[in-house]
């Protein structure tokens, strides 16, 4: 903890930094030399048409996937991340669209599914509850009706914000969520990213993948496009309009010169 | 830290296709239960009957059915004999089979499994049992042989539920063959020693008087009100004391008023069993107190509630029932539950049928291994389990197995033959398979419309 900590003073380094990352299936290039930098504190969007390799890209860094070739720097230092357990011992965990939820377990029972606390061998409820509430507080989610109902009678917002509650109640660093408003209402969405804020206020990294412009340009502080493979431009949310963004996903470029406001150059 | 998903279990996870729709916030009241959120008995009964109405009715359907049994056949009954004292003692050794064999049954059902072998399954582990205390043969003292026959019984649910998690084989067939083969060993079994097939319980032997009181002794009357007392008092205070701690220290909890109830509710039952078995129900002579069965199925039905409401084992048996791929990703080993369970539920079908040899004062081959499976089935979903998975208790077994006990001693009384039997046990095990499907189809419909 020490060394890390020392390291991050080091420098503004991002949390996550990854150089020339290349995934390959067969003959098919999934991903080819993708740089990606996340920092803390802050929302990256990354943005692409189905098939860009978002959803590989981020099974690499969950550790699903390994990568071929390519280095991932966490907190500036080099690491392998091999499976899902190297991934989660670092601090990341990913929300996915379905969230992964039993319906008939209650909101403490679904956050500590798979890592309940006991005491004298027994399941110590009163622990686990005090704990989940405090999470839920702290993220302000004050919607449900009580902490003891089941996931099933949840709208899915709260769904959603049981979910991420789920992922940062274990002091992780890096939250990334795979579509988090897909399924959403107006108010719903909200929520959610009302929610996504709240976790960059706390210093958290927040990875959001997604195809609503209008959420990506409400949340992010970043955006990162992908086209066939490759991260074909990254930069702050602020040097960006749709109409660019569009373009780089669809095309992998900007066809006029002056469609993106670069800052500082 | 330690437990974190397994790489390739996270990989083609199919999107949500979740619609959004506007929410239904009465339907999502009704879905969450009355004890959450009221403050007050008025609001407990008031969220209540809003969950009845929206299709959630819990143990309703059940204490209807046992009304509805208890009213019917004490009124046709010759001489009203439904509710005397010694036929209420004999409803409930009667019904001890099927609680238990419903408790076994729960844990498949609860995985959303099924398991059609108990039946045969049980019996084969009690007819090793019967056979092994038999002075003339082995002659075993009777805890080593209990402990044998629920050892077979349990291997071979072990065996089972290997095929079916290792080989991913469906559990209707695997338990189905499970049935013909336990069945054929059951009777193979039967077979040894000088008894033609039907080693019996009758005779001086020690062993032997102990595996027949399992259902027929009684404990005396006296010890019965102290032992019913401690219970009662010991199942009050922690229950007391525990929503008490929580409600102090703010957490969830029911208002005193209805913990009170709740105590209340388990002493009037405490001395009305005790009151019913109290009574003298010999034609002739004395013969009062409370069957040791009635403990036996307590034990049962403690050891089952603890280790699926309070263990972490049971929390992962709700949670693969409920949806393996969350219960996968949370780093759950699910072979291993799932084996673990189908020999729990092998184990107490080992109990059950033991209590029923011991009814029977021996084993033959008129056991209907495949009758009580059903029975078993239809007891545990009467009482509230779900057929669908994620939903039930082992006090659901208990009550659905009075349910089918009074069927089946009413019946009885009416002398009425196994096919009228046959048809209205049938009738309603449909009658609660609809309840059951009809209340998941209003909650699921609710939950994909409510976003």
């Amino acid at each position: 903890m020490s060394a890390a900590s020392a390291e991050r003073v080091a420098s503004n380094e991002p949390l996550l930094k990854i150089r020339e990352l290349d995934k390959h299936f067969g003959p098919v290039q999934a991903l080819y030399h993708v740089d990606l930098d996340l920092p803390s504190g802050q929302v990256t969007a990354l943005c692409g048409d189905n098939g860009a390799g978002k959803t590989v890209l981020t099974k690499c860094i969950a550790g699903i996937y390994q990568a071929d070739h390519g280095q991932v720097f966490w907190q500036g230092q080099p690491v392998h991340i091999r499976n899902a357990r190297d991934s989660a011992r670092l601090g990341i965990e990913t929300v996915y669209q379905d969230l992964a939820l039993a319906d008939n377990l209650d909101i403490v029972q679904n956050m500590f599914l798979g890592r309940e606390r006991l005491s004298t061998g027994l399941l110590d409820e009163d622990n686990m509850e005090r704990a989940a509430k405090e999470t839920l507080a702290g993220l302000r989610v004050t919607t449900v009706r009580s902490i003891r109902q089941p996931v099933a009678s949840l709208s899915g917002g709260q769904r959603q914000s049981v979910a991420v509650a789920k992922a940062v109640m274990w002091n992780s660093k890096l939250v990334i969520m795979d579509e988090p408003t897909a399924a959403l209402g107006v108010v719903q969405t909200k929520m959610v990213l009302d929610l996504i804020k709240r976790l960059r206020d706390r210093g958290l990294a927040v990875m959001v993948i997604s195809h609503n412009l209008n959420d990506v340009f409400e949340v992010a502080d970043r955006i990162a496009v992908m086209y066939l493979g490759r991260v074909v431009v990254q930069d702050k949310a602020s040097t960006f309009d749709r109409q660019s963004v569009v373009e780089y996903m669809t095309t992998g470029g900007l066809s006029r010169s002056g469609g993106r406001r670069t800052e500082g150059s | 830290m330690a437990d974190v998903p397994k790489a390739a279990d996270l990989a083609g996870i199919p999107p949500e296709q979740a619609p959004d729709l506007t929410a239904a916030p009465e339907a999502a009241q009704a879905e969450v239960p009355p004890e959450l959120v009221a403050q007050s008995l008025g609001e407990y009964v008031r969220a209540y009957a809003a969950r009845i109405r929206a299709g959630e009715s819990g143990v309703l359907p059940v204490i209807a059915a046992m009304l509805a049994i208890v009213v019917v056949f004490e009124v046709v009954s010759p001489n009203h004999v439904f509710l005397s004292a010694g036929n209420l003692v004999n409803l409930f050794q009667q019904s001890a089979v099927f609680m238990v064999l419903a408790m076994a049954e729960g844990f498949a059902l609860i995985l959303g499994e099924i398991d059609l072998s108990i039946g045969f399954v049980g019996a084969l582990g009690a007819a090793t049992t019967v056979q092994l205390v038999q002075p003339q043969t082995t002659n075993w003292p009777w805890p080593a042989a209990i402990a044998a026959g629920l050892l077979v019984a349990t291997v071979f649910g072990l065996i089972q539920g290997t095929l079916i998690t290792r080989l991913r084989l469906p559990s209707f067939i695997v338990t189905l063959a499970g049935y013909l083969i336990a069945n054929g060993l059951f009777l193979q079994v039967l077979l040894l020693g000088p008894f033609s097939g039907f080693p019996n319980l009758l005779g001086f032997s020690d062993n032997l008087k102990l595996i027949y009181n399992l259902m027929w002794g009684s404990i005396d009357p006296t010890i019965s009100w102290i032992a019913a007392g401690v219970v009662v008092v010991g199942i009050g205070l922690l229950i007391f004391l525990s929503d008490n701690r929580r409600r102090r220290s703010g957490l969830v909890a029911p208002p005193t008023s209805l913990t009170l109830i709740k105590i209340g509710l388990i002493a009037v039952v405490a001395v009305v069993v005790v009151l019913i078995c109290n009574t003298n129900r010999a034609n002739a002579g004395t013969l009062e107190g409370v069957p040791w069965m009635i403990p036996i199925v307590l034990v049962v039905l403690v050891a089952w509630t603890i280790l699926l409401q309070r263990t972490r084992y049971g929390r992962y048996v709700y949670a693969i029932g409920g949806n393996p791929e969350a219960a996968r990703r949370a780093g759950i080993n699910l072979s291993l539950v799932r084996t673990a369970a189908f020999g729990l539920c092998s184990f107490t079908a080992g109990i059950g049928m033991l209590l029923y040899a011991s009814l029977l004062n021996g084993m033959s081959s008129n056991v209907q291994g495949g009758q009580y499976v059903l029975y078993a089935v239809a007891a545990a979903v009467i009482g509230g389990t779900s057929l669908f998975g994620g939903r039930g208790k082992p006090l659901h077994g208990v009550l659905g197995g009075l349910v089918i006990g009074g069927i089946y001693n009413g019946m009885f009384l009416e002398q009425l033959s196994f096919q009228w039997e046959y048809i209205v046990t049938g009738l309603v095990l449909l009658g609660a398979v609809t309840i059951d499907a009809v209340s998941r189809r209003g909650s699921a419909s609710g939950s994909v419309t409510r976003v």
